[in-house]
C-alpha cells in the first residue's frame, strides 16, 4: 500500500519510513509563524513553561507577522504589537514584518508566501487556522493554538493525529469565468462544515494544476471551513518557479502514490461548473449565484488572504474597468506587495489602483481589516445590518463585525459584478 | 484533575464557532495579565444569536450583564463545536467564565486540541444529541472516573464516549505536564 503526500511528508518528520491514519506521532517543525492576536499569549506561555530567559528552539525557524489589528487606535491592540517587537529584539529573530516599517507585509498566509517562507515538503505550524493555506506549496501546513505553539518555540515538536486523505479531482477545463473561489464554495458545500475533519483535502486533477499559485492558495485556504487539518496541491513546475523567485532555501517534493490510500475519491468535471456564494451564515451554505439574483446588497468587500491577492483584483479590476459601482464597495491588498501590485500593474492602459478609485471603490491598507471585523474603527467593519458580498472565507454571526449583519461569500468575479448592479449578480451578466 | 463535576448546564447547537465564543473586536486582551483577562468571562458567548443563546428556549444571558463569571458549569453543545478559527482566547475564556467541561456530539479539531493541550477542560464527546434531552439550567453531574453524565434534574444517565488518545495529556493536566512525565522536556 502507498502513501499519500501528506503521509509521507509527516513521516519523514516523524523519523520514520511510514505512517498510518490515525496514528499518533511527534514531528519535527519547519517553521512556526505567529501573529499579533495570538503571538503574545504564545510567548506569555513560553516563558511561564521555559523560563524567562528561555530562548526558542531555532531563531532561524520562527516567523513573526502581525497582520490583524493593524491600523486602529485600540490600545491594548497597539501594545500586543509591543510584546511581538519586544520579543523578536529579545531573541533576535530575524524574519519579523514590523508595523511601520518598510518590512511590514500584511495578511501572514500570502506573507509567507511571498517572503520565501513556504517551500515544498516541510512542515510548518501557525497560530491561525487559515494556515492550511500553505498546503498549495505541496507541503504539511495546519493552525494551531497558543499552547502548542509554545510548546514548539520551546522544543522544536508537537503531535499530531496523522490524518485521512480526501481526494478532490478536477479534470477539463474551468470556464473563464470560475475561479479558484467558486471551486472551494462548490465543494464545501457539497461536504458540509465537518465533513473534513481531521482530515486532508488533497486537490489534483489537470484543472487544479491549470491554477496560479495564488488560486492554488484559495483553494487551500478554506480547508479549514470543510473542518479540514490540512490541503495539500503536489509542487510542479508552476510551484518552483514561485518558489524559486522567493528563497534558495532547499526543499523535498513529495507525490502520493497511485496505490495510496483514501478515505474517499471524489471527481468533478471542470467545465460544468458555475458561480457558486455561500449564504448567511455558514461557508456550507452554498447556492448558485444565479438563484440569488434577488438579493440586495449594501456593500461588497473585496480582500482577505482568500480574496484580496493580486490574481483576484486582475478580475475585479475586469468586470469594474470603465463602471461605477452602486454600493459601497471596499478594496483591501492583502500584502504590501499586493498593494504595489495595484499601483504598478496595468489593464487596458490603466493602473488596477485607477480602475477601483475611476469606478467609486474606497481603497485600505494591506491587513485582516474587517475579514473578522475586529476593533470598531477598522476598515470596511459592520456596525448594523448591512448585507454585504464579500471575498473573504467566512460568514458566521458577526464574523464581520455585527451579529445582524448578513455576509454572502463570492469569488472576486462575483463580488466585483454585485458591486455594479448593487444585487447578487452572475459575473456572466458582466464578462459576456 | 477533579473525578466529579457538577453544576448548571448551558445548551447550545451545531456549528457554535469561535466568533460566537468570543467575538474578534475583544480579542486584544491580555491573556496572562489576572485583571485584564476577565474581560474575557464577560464576552464569553457574547456573539451567539439571541435565538440560540441557552436552548431550548433561548435568549438566555451566558454572563449576566455586568459580571465576569457564569451561573452555569457545563456546556452541552451539537456537532462541530468550536468550529473556525485556531484562537485558544475561545476555550480559555469559556474557562475564565468558570465552565469546567464541555459535552458536544463533535468538535472542529483545533478547538478540541486547545482544550486538552492547554488544559482548559475536558471536551467529552456523547455520540446522540444530548441537546435534545437537557435543557439550559438542569443539574448535572459528570463522573470524570466512569465517564458518564447524570441529569439530576430528570434522573437520566448517560455514557460519555472514552477520550482515546488524548486521555494522557487530559490525565498529566496539560502538554508541558504530559511532556514532563514523558520526559521529553
Amino acid at each position: 500500500m502507498g502513501l499519500t503526500i501528506t503521509e509521507k511528508i509527516l513521516a519523514a518528520h516523524a523519523g520514520k519510513d511510514k505512517v498510518t491514519p490515525g496514528e499518533t506521532i511527534w514531528v519535527d517543525v519547519d517553521v512556526l509563524m505567529t501573529h499579533d492576536v495570538c503571538g503574545p499569549g504564545t510567548i506569555s506561555i513560553f516563558k511561564e513553561q521555559f523560563g524567562e530567559n528561555a530562548k526558542v528552539f531555532d531563531r532561524e525557524k520562527v516567523v513573526i507577522i502581525p497582520d490583524h489589528y493593524i491600523f486602529t487606535s485600540d490600545k491594548h491592540a497597539n501594545r500586543n504589537i509591543d510584546i511581538l517587537r519586544e520579543f523578536v529584539s529579545e531573541q533576535n529573530l530575524p524574519y519579523y514584518y514590523d508595523v511601520g516599517t518598510e518590512n511590514y507585509k500584511g495578511v501572514c498566509h500570502l506573507a509567507l508566501a511571498q517572503e520565501g517562507h513556504n517551500r515544498p515538503g516541510e512542515v510548518l505550524f501557525g497560530t491561525d487556522s487559515h494556515t492550511c493555506t500553505s498546503g498549495a506549496f505541496g507541503m504539511f501546513s495546519t493552525g494551531i493554538g497558543n499552547t502548542d505553539a509554545a510548546f514548539i518555540l520551546g522544543t522544536g515538536k508537537l503531535w499530531v493525529k496523522v490524518p485521512e486523505s480526501m481526494q478532490f479531482k478536477f479534470t477539463g477545463k474551468f470556464p473563464d469565468y470560475i475561479m479558484a473561489k467558486d471551486i472551494i464554495l462548490q465543494v464545501i458545500g457539497d461536504i458540509g462544515v465537518d465533513g473534513a475533519t481531521y482530515r486532508t483535502m488533497e486537490w489534483t486533477g489537470n484543472a487544479i494544476m491549470n491554477f496560479s499559485m495564488e488560486e492554488r492558495m484559495t483553494l487551500c485556504n478554506m480547508a479549514i471551513e470543510g473542518g479540514g487539518k490540512n490541503a495539500v496541491i503536489e509542487a510542479d513546475e508552476v510551484t518552483l518557479k514561485y518558489v524559486k523567485e522567493r528563497t534558495n532555501k532547499p526543499y523535498n517534493i513529495y507525490r502520493s502514490d497511485y496505490d495510496a490510500n483514501y478515505y474517499f475519491k471524489k471527481a468533478y468535471d471542470a467545465s460544468t461548473m458555475e458561480p457558486v456564494v455561500a449564504k448567511p451564515h455558514s461557508p456550507d451554505n452554498k447556492a448558485l449565484v444565479r438563484e440569488c439574483s434577488d438579493v440586495k446588497i449594501d456593500r461588497s468587500y473585496i480582500g482577505s488572504c482568500t480574496g484580496g491577492k493580486y490574481t483576484d483584483f486582475l478580475a475585479a479590476a475586469n468586470i469594474l474597468d470603465g463602471k461605477k459601482v452602486a454600493v459601497n464597495t471596499f478594496i483591501v491588498p492583502a500584502t504590501t506587495e499586493v498593494y504595489k501590485d495595484l499601483e504598478n500593474k496595468t489593464l487596458n492602459g490603466k493602473t488596477l489602483l485607477n480602475i477601483f478609485k475611476e469606478a467609486g471603490c474606497e481603497i485600505g491598507d494591506a491587513s485582516c481589516a474587517a475579514c473578522l471585523g475586529g476593533p470598531k474603527d477598522t476598515f470596511g467593519r459592520t456596525h448594523g445590518t448591512e448585507v454585504v458580498v464579500s471575498t473573504t472565507n467566512r460568514n458566521f454571526p458577526g464574523r464581520m463585525g455585527s451579529k445582524q449583519s448578513e455576509v454572502y461569500l463570492a469569488s472576486p468575479y462575483t463580488a466585483a459584478a454585485s458591486a455594479l448592479t448593487g444585487r447578487i449578480t452572475d459575473p456572466r451578466e458582466m464578462l459576456n | 484533575m477533579e473525578q466529579t463535576i457538577a453544576g448548571r448546564a448551558y445548551v447550545l447547537g451545531d456549528d457554535i464557532d469561535t466568533d460566537q465564543i468570543i467575538p474578534a473586536e475583544h480579542l486584544v486582551y491580555s491573556l496572562s495579565d489576572p485583571e485584564e483577562k476577565k474581560n474575557y468571562g464577560k464576552f464569553a458567548l457574547s456573539g451567539v444569536p439571541q435565538d440560540n443563546a441557552g436552548l431550548p428556549e433561548g435568549n438566555k444571558l451566558f454572563v449576566e450583564e455586568g459580571k465576569f463569571e457564569s451561573e452555569y458549569t457545563i456546556i452541552i453543545g451539537g456537532k462541530n463545536f468550536g468550529c473556525g478559527s485556531s484562537r485558544e482566547h475561545a476555550p480559555a475564556c469559556l474557562k475564565i467564565a468558570g465552565i469546567q467541561a464541555i459535552i458536544a456530539t463533535s468538535y472542529a479539531r483545533i478547538f478540541y486540541r486547545n482544550s486538552v493541550d492547554g488544559g482548559f477542560f475536558i471536551p467529552f464527546e456523547f455520540s446522540d444529541e444530548l441537546v435534545n434531552d437537557i435543557c439550559t439550567g438542569d443539574n448535572l453531574t459528570i463522573n470524570v472516573e466512569t465517564g458518564t453524565l447524570t441529569n439530576n434534574s430528570s434522573s437520566r444517565t448517560f455514557k460519555l464516549q472514552p477520550l482515546g488518545e488524548v486521555a494522557e495529556i487530559v490525565k498529566a493536566g496539560d502538554i508541558f505536564e504530559y511532556a514532563r512525565k514523558a520526559g521529553m522536556i
